[in-house]
């Protein structure tokens, strides 16, 4: 049970968040390789140690957030608004 | 193979008896990485000593080394709840997983490793009816893929798992269930063991503490790898770290479409038998087996954020609990006595990654996911057939990296559950 | 038996409440205040358990949670507990309780005989037989003999609700040094729980002389205690810290009938002063009942008043245990200590006071059969003896700290494993941080309570705590084998076999030998086990390494893990808001997604055809309250649809619906729906019922990702509207009847197009939308009014149509569902809705996905319907089968599958490898083993032109 911060609602339960992928992949336009799409639609990060993820508030105010979080000692690095 | 001398056996054990059991010797020894191999796999797990005993006992590949970076076994092999079947939906999985099946029947006496496969059936229940006609999709596929299965009805169900709780009102109530008679359970540390024993009888190297920092990697070929004890060149080198794929890629220089999870299990207090079978709630995706020991062994969902960590929530444990409590209300007066973690490597379409990867020299086996375990004898022949020939067994080869580009997926997430 | 060893006074139990119960059938009697544990010691029952493997008699080693042996079947009334921990139970009046994991008794268990073949069964023999033919063979045996309790098909346990509570300080462990902790911590004015396992407070000051603030310890502690209460901190005994879990999230067990309750805490700082628990000694046969560990002895002796022994042996190589021996001097037991040191001050103290003491010696074995009868000495010596009481160290309770990833660090000098470098957010402090005298105990509380700042240390007596060096392993591979871990009949023997084997690493020990594996999860092996392994391979300890800690700390009810999430609560069904008018309807109830809706209105199998045929020919209504309702407003509302949406929304006229498809990344059908636009910048899109919060976050997901907030909104407002379908070709009627204040003519109102209409005086929004192919009107109100729109619309002529029937009214249109016909891998072309897929260009979510290699080739799977050869429906899930090139391979399957009331015949569809252009081909399906035949045909059986929805 970890806590994040989501930055509108403040210090919440792991619970209330649902996780949505890597932060800060661009979206490539329809004319992208095979690859490059693979790249952005199946790819991923998956980092050892501090990960910006994207996770959505859904039992909170339903915003997207990008958090930075430590995968391995699960320490919160800090919390924006996706779309802020 | 062990040689005859230092074979197991009952006569062995009595003679051993007799003599205090002064007589065993090292079931492996432990090595120092040599300068040069013609094969290194790297993980020391199910897959990579299983890999190592292939490719000396099937190809005669014996300059090879295991490089593990703890003690042998003591990843995902050590931590999973040892289920195995093959009841799997595309026919390019199933015949994967009956492969592993097959060679799992026959793993004791090859490996002269007693690995308990005890086949005592897997039940998939039912609680609906959409759920029971989703498992008879399922069940026609996998036995047109000839897969042992078939849906047996409600009755069927609680004559073999008379603990069920019948009633129609339980939140969960038993409709049917797709039964595997060939799957079940064995003993997770005995498979990563035997085939140690076995591997290093043939002349594999298994070099414990000996962890993977990056690659040499000269005109797009890997050539060694360097470890935290030297570097250690290698004509071919195998990937097979499951939850540390991505970490390895990395240093490798490419990315993998992995993401790391923490997948939690946890055992009662040891019962008499009271669980006959393998028995898995489909809505709710909690499971649970008795080992020979007595533990009630179960497990769930995976925890819900990415992780690393090798340890679960308690909320995670709450939700695998509860649903078997509501379908075996007498396992609530049971007790929860140990409960960890493993990190699992989840691909996009819960299928496994195993092929060339864009480094050359460089091989993959990873991304099973929950599901690794059941899959190390078939992982293990599968990529000693990759790394000794350089090309993919037939088997493989829907299971290649390059599937992703292609859009060309072996879906089976509608079977996507944890176990 | 008569045998009390209950002295005639003290402890705490309460004399005026005595209490009855019995074991393997003998009626034997205690007190209030005892546990079953003491009880039982004090009715002269020695044999309470058989081992785990070689069913060798078990006694009392512990006195608390790290008793090994004393596991027995409880019940009491209903309560059932199959593997009670004898010492952890309180004593109730009318426990039955009798032995588990023997064939007959504990004192008489017939499987006793497969100790005498011990020497051909060592750790893990079990990987070395029983292969040929086959495991099974063997399996059977193996699993009757293992396991301890048995569960009772009849047993039930409903344990409390969790609670929840979040502090600055949790406190674990109420001993002299938490104490003081959460004295001081309440001092710095901080919001405090603190937690004890055990019942009472006071921890070993309930049973070790001292004077805290000049008054006795055990006094000290619960006036503290009554003082921290007071202050508002809240101290819960009998409860168990067992784990902890990620930003300081203590899991706590309280024990208590029927499992208990889970606390869960969330606490800034957690101090853990959880003392230290003995270690055995290792020496021949130091299984036998009557070996104990000295400090329990003395527990047993001063908390429940009960003599473990009159002739007692105590072996010991630390000053601890002279103070048990000295406290049972006192009660009149024949008391000599061997001590393997050769010189001590508290010797000579000893000597003093009478008590006699054997320098420089070691007990190299029990002596007895059944039970102790004394001890032999390395030196050859005899002593007899009913009580042999040990001491072989200490070793502090770190779990929690190393389930915060704490890396624990050898001390040799007390030779045992204390915290290493801190933990933030943890402080361990007493016996469990080392401590090495009560002062300094109390000392180290204070200050982990008050986290710096002033500090007021309570004053003490000086009472040193000698924690006797590392374990001694010189007796421990005699003649007779020596027990490390006593529930999993691990002997040091075994550990030696396991080294030869190279299972050195201390998890491969621990997994081969099963040291350390059993319920009392090595509590009192472990650290004996790593001095072993240390000393067969020529490590030191510090290098042995450590196996990990895993919550929990001590076994927790499973009915208390569950908690509430128990029956429905497990998992809550979203309910309609008519829900009690479809009851009274004779509806049947089941659950869809995670609603629960009406599947048919009766039960019988004609109760389908009936509301199919009501549906066609007269008129039905369909509680459709479910259907996602999400409001998308703004200038860019259109624009944010065009990309959610692979059906484009943006050229949609005011007050018109369309049908859509929503994808994912992956081109795969997200879910479909229907969009209304209400007006230019507002939008109401109807998705199916279980997709309402996972496209509700899709939509604002892409919102935040690329549009200006305050440009467009996103609100689900689906609970807050009830929705009726009214379809049928007699369904303009009973619109009529309703009287919404709507012009109902086909020119005002056609197919598709949607107003705004008044019912009961509220708001109603009507819209001609239609899953039946009929003539359909959905109408929305708020959900409060939705019984009463139901009761007038079936007074107007409506009847009702369950879930059921309208799976096969849309069947026999060609609807598709999404997740019964499609699944993750189905696109938009494969259901025959490409054309989108070929006329945008512009950006919408898995555009990019419907040009892979994958989804451009041949061979992917179509929407068919298929004519079923026989009268009987096609069973769904049935597999269509090629046998081309002499192979059996699945071109697909049958996804849905119904009678047709209005054809007479069954209907069905299909998901087939090119199906689409493969209309009129005969195709073999299978299902179970049996054939059936059926002919691809369009995917749509009745109806095709739609003049229906103007009938």
């Amino acid at each position: 049970m970890q806590i994040f911060h989501c930055p509108f609602c403040g210090p919440r339960p792991d619970a209330e968040f649902h996780y949505a992928g890597d932060a800060d992949k661009p979206r490539p336009a329809r004319d992208c390789s095979d690859e490059e799409w693979a790249r952005y639609l199946l790819m991923r990060a998956n980092a050892r140690g501090v990960a910006r993820e994207l996770w959505v508030h859904r039992a909170g105010c339903g915003r997207w957030i990008v958090l930075a979080r430590d995968t391995v000692s699960h320490e919160i690095g800090g919390s924006e608004p996706l779309n802020p | 193979m062990p040689g005859l001398l230092s074979r197991y056996s009952a006569w062995r054990l009595l003679r051993e008896g007799l003599a205090g059991q002064q007589g065993w010797t090292p079931a492996w020894e432990d090595r120092d990485p040599d300068p040069a191999y013609d094969v290194v796999v790297v993980g020391g797990g199910g897959h990579g000593l299983a890999t190592a005993y292939y490719l000396a006992r099937t190809h005669g590949i014996t300059r090879v080394a295991v490089l593990e970076k703890g003690w042998i076994g003591g990843g995902n092999t050590g931590r999973n709840t040892t289920i195995i079947r093959s009841n799997y939906f595309h026919p390019q999985s199933a015949a994967l997983y009956d492969l592993s099946v097959s060679l799992y029947e026959t793993l004791a006496l090859e490996l002269n490793y007693n690995i308990m496969f005890s086949q005592r059936g897997m039940m998939e229940i039912a609680h609906n009816q959409p759920e029971l006609e989703s498992m008879a999709r399922a069940a026609n596929a996998m036995r047109i893929n000839g897969v042992d299965i078939e849906v047996i009805g409600r009755d069927e169900v609680l004559r073999r798992e008379p603990l069920l709780d019948p009633s129609p009102r339980s939140r969960w109530p038993v409709y049917g269930a797709l039964l595997q008679r060939r799957a079940g359970t064995a003993r997770h540390d005995a498979v990563a063991w035997g085939y140690a024993r076995a591997a290093a009888a043939l002349g594999v190297h298994i070099v414990q503490d000996c962890e993977v920092r990056g690659f040499a990697i000269a005109g797009g070929r890997v050539v060694a790898v360097e470890t935290s004890r030297g570097t250690v060149r290698a004509e071919r080198l195998g990937l097979a770290v499951a939850g540390n794929s991505s970490v390895l890629a990395r240093r490798a220089g490419f990315d993998l479409p992995l993401q790391s999870y923490t997948l939690q299990a946890m055992v009662s207090e040891p019962v008499k038998p009271c669980l006959n079978t393998v028995v898995l709630s489909t809505s709710t995706g909690s499971y649970v087996s008795q080992s020979d020991k007595g533990e009630l062994v179960m497990g769930g969902n995976l925890d819900r954020a990415p992780s690393y960590a090798q340890r679960g929530s308690f909320r995670i444990s709450q939700s695998v609990v509860s649903p078997l409590v509501e379908l075996f209300p007498a396992f609530a007066t049971l007790k929860l006595l140990r409960q960890w973690g493993g990190t699992v490597d989840t691909s996009p379409d819960n299928s496994p990654i195993i092929g060339p990867s864009p480094v050359a020299g460089l091989y993959l086996n990873c991304g099973w996911g929950t599901g690794g375990f059941k899959a190390i004898p078939a992982g293990g022949t599968l990529f000693a057939h990759l790394l000794a020939t350089g090309r993919h067994h037939p088997l493989s080869e829907p299971f290649d990296y390059g599937r992703f580009a292609r859009g060309e997926l072996v879906d089976e997430g509608h079977a996507g559950v944890a176990h | 038996m008569s045998t009390s060893r209950r002295l005639p006074a003290g402890g705490e139990i309460d004399r005026s409440r005595p209490l009855n119960f019995s074991f393997d059938g003998r009626a034997l009697s205690g007190y209030a205040g005892d546990t079953v544990a003491s009880a039982l010691l004090a009715s002269g029952v020695q044999v309470l358990a058989r081992s785990f493997k070689y069913h060798r008699p078990r006694g009392l080693l512990g006195v608390d949670h790290e008793e090994p042996n004393a596991i027995l079947d409880l019940r009491l009334g209903a309560r059932h507990d199959p593997n009670a921990r004898a010492t952890l139970e309180p004593l109730a009046e009318g426990l039955q309780l009798s032995s588990v994991h023997a064939l007959g008794t504990a004192g008489r268990d017939l499987l006793a005989v497969l100790d005498r073949g011990a020497r051909f069964i060592p750790a893990a023999f079990y990987y070395k037989t029983f292969m040929w033919p086959h495991w099974h063979v063997y399996e059977g045996m193996i699993r009757r003999l293992a396991g301890l309790g048995r569960v009772d098909a009849r047993s039930r346990a409903q344990a409390a609700p969790h609670r929840h509570l979040a502090v600055d300080l949790c406190v674990v462990g109420a001993g002299a040094a938490g104490l003081a902790a959460a004295r001081g911590a309440v001092a710095a004015g901080r919001s405090v729980l603190l937690v004890e396992q055990r019942t009472r407070v006071g921890g070993a000051l309930l049973w070790r002389d001292a004077t805290v603030e000049g008054e006795p310890g055990s006094r000290w502690a619960g006036r503290v205690a009554a003082g921290l209460e007071a202050a508002g901190a809240r101290v819960l005994a009998g409860t168990a810290a067992v784990g902890l879990y990620d930003h300081n999230a203590v899991v706590l067990h309280e024990r208590g009938p029927d499992g208990g309750r889970i606390w869960q805490v969330r606490a800034r700082e957690i101090v853990l002063t959880t003392g230290a628990i003995e270690r055995p000694l290792l020496f021949g046969d130091n299984d036998r009942p009557g070996v104990m560990l000295a400090d329990a002895a003395l527990e047993y002796l001063r908390r429940y008043a009960v003599v473990a022994g009159e002739r007692i042996v105590f072996a010991t190589g630390n000053d601890t245990t002279y103070v048990a021996a000295q406290a049972f001097a006192a009660a009149g037991a024949r008391c000599t200590i061997v001590d393997s040191r050769t010189g001590s001050p508290a010797q000579d103290a000893a000597r003093a006071a009478g008590i006699e003491v054997v320098a420089g010696a070691r007990v190299e074995r029990a002596l007895g059969r059944g039970r102790v009868e004394g001890a032999r000495l390395a030196s050859g010596a005899t002593l007899s003896a009913d009580l042999l009481a040990v001491s072989g160290g200490w070793t502090p309770l770190i779990h929690l700290y190393c389930q915060a990833r704490g890396r624990p660090r050898w001390d040799e000098e007390r030779g045992t494993l204390l915290p290493g470098e801190p933990v933030a957010g943890l402080r361990v402090a007493g016996a469990a941080g080392g401590a090495r005298s009560l002062a300094e105990a109390l000392a180290a509380g204070a200050h982990a309570g008050t986290g710096g700042g002033r500090v007021e240390i309570p004053d003490c007596d000086d009472r040193p705590f000698d924690w006797g060096g590392p374990p001694d392993t010189r007796m421990a591979f005699g003649e007779r084998r020596a027990w490390v871990d006593l529930q999993n009949d691990v002997t040091a023997k075994d550990v030696a076999l396991a080294v030869r084997e190279n299972f050195r690493a201390v998890e491969h020990l621990k997994r081969y030998t099963t040291l350390g594996m059993a319920s009392d999860q090595g509590r009192t092996s472990n650290v004996n086990g790593l001095a072993l392994l240390a000393e067969r391979t020529g490590r030191t300890l510090a290098q042995a390494g450590v196996t990990t800690f895993r919550p929990p700390f001590l076994p927790v009810s499973l009915a208390a893990v569950a908690g509430t999430q128990r029956g429905e609560l497990q998992a809550p069904l979203r309910r309609l808001p008519a829900e009690e008018v479809h009851r009274a309807e004779g509806a049947e109830l089941r659950e869809y997604g995670d609603t629960l809706r009406p599947a048919a209105y009766g039960t019988s199998h004609d109760a389908l055809l009936r509301e199919c045929r009501a549906a066609r020919e007269r008129c039905v209504i369909l509680d459709a309250s479910s259907l996602g309702k999400i409001e998308v407003q703004g200038p860019d509302a259109a624009a944010l649809l065009d990309f959610v949406f692979y059906t484009r929304l943006s050229n949609l006229a005011p007050g018109r619906l369309r049908y859509a498809l929503a994808l994912a990344e992956s081109g795969a059908i997200f879910d479909d729906g229907v969009v209304l636009r209400v007006a230019a910048e507002h939008f109401v899109v109807s998705c199916s019922s279980s997709h309402v919060r996972a496209m509700t976050a899709h939509l604002e997901e892409w919102r935040e990702d690329r549009f200006d907030l305050s440009r467009v909104f996103v609100h689900d407002a689906t609970p807050q509207w009830a929705t009726m379908a009214i379809s049928g070709p007699q369904s303009r009627r009973v619109l009529e009847a309703l009287a919404l204040g709507v012009d109902l003519d086909d020119a005002a109102f056609p197919h598709m197009s949607a107003h705004d209409g008044v019912f009961a005086g509220r708001r109603a929004r009507i819209a001609r939308v239609s899953f039946t192919g009929e003539r359909s009107y959905e109408v929305s109100v708020p959900a409060g009014l939705a019984a009463e729109l139901w009761r007038r619309a079936r007074a107007a002529g409506a009847e009702p149509l369950g879930v059921e029937a309208l799976g096969a009214l849309r069947c026999e249109k060609g609807f598709i569902l999404v997740g019964v016909e499609t699944d993750g891998e189905t696109m938009p072309h494969d259901i025959g809705m490409g054309r989108a897929r070929e006329t945008r260009t512009d950006a919408y979510l898995g555009d990019r996905s419907l040009f892979t290699p994958a989804a451009c080739r041949s061979g992917r799977r179509q929407l068919v319907g298929v004519a079923a050869a026989s009268a009987a429906p096609l069973p769904v899930g049935a597999h269509a089968l090629s046998r081309a090139g002499g192979r059996r391979r699945s071109v697909g399957w049958v996804t849905s599958s119904h009678p047709s009331a209005a054809l007479g015949r069954p209907v069905a569809l299909a998901m087939i490898e090119d199906g689409a252009s493969r209309h009129g081909e005969e195709l073999e399906f299978e299902h179970f083993g049996a054939m059936h035949r059926g002919t691809l045909v369009a995917p749509c059986f009745l109806d095709p032109s739609g003049a229906r929805l103007n009938v």
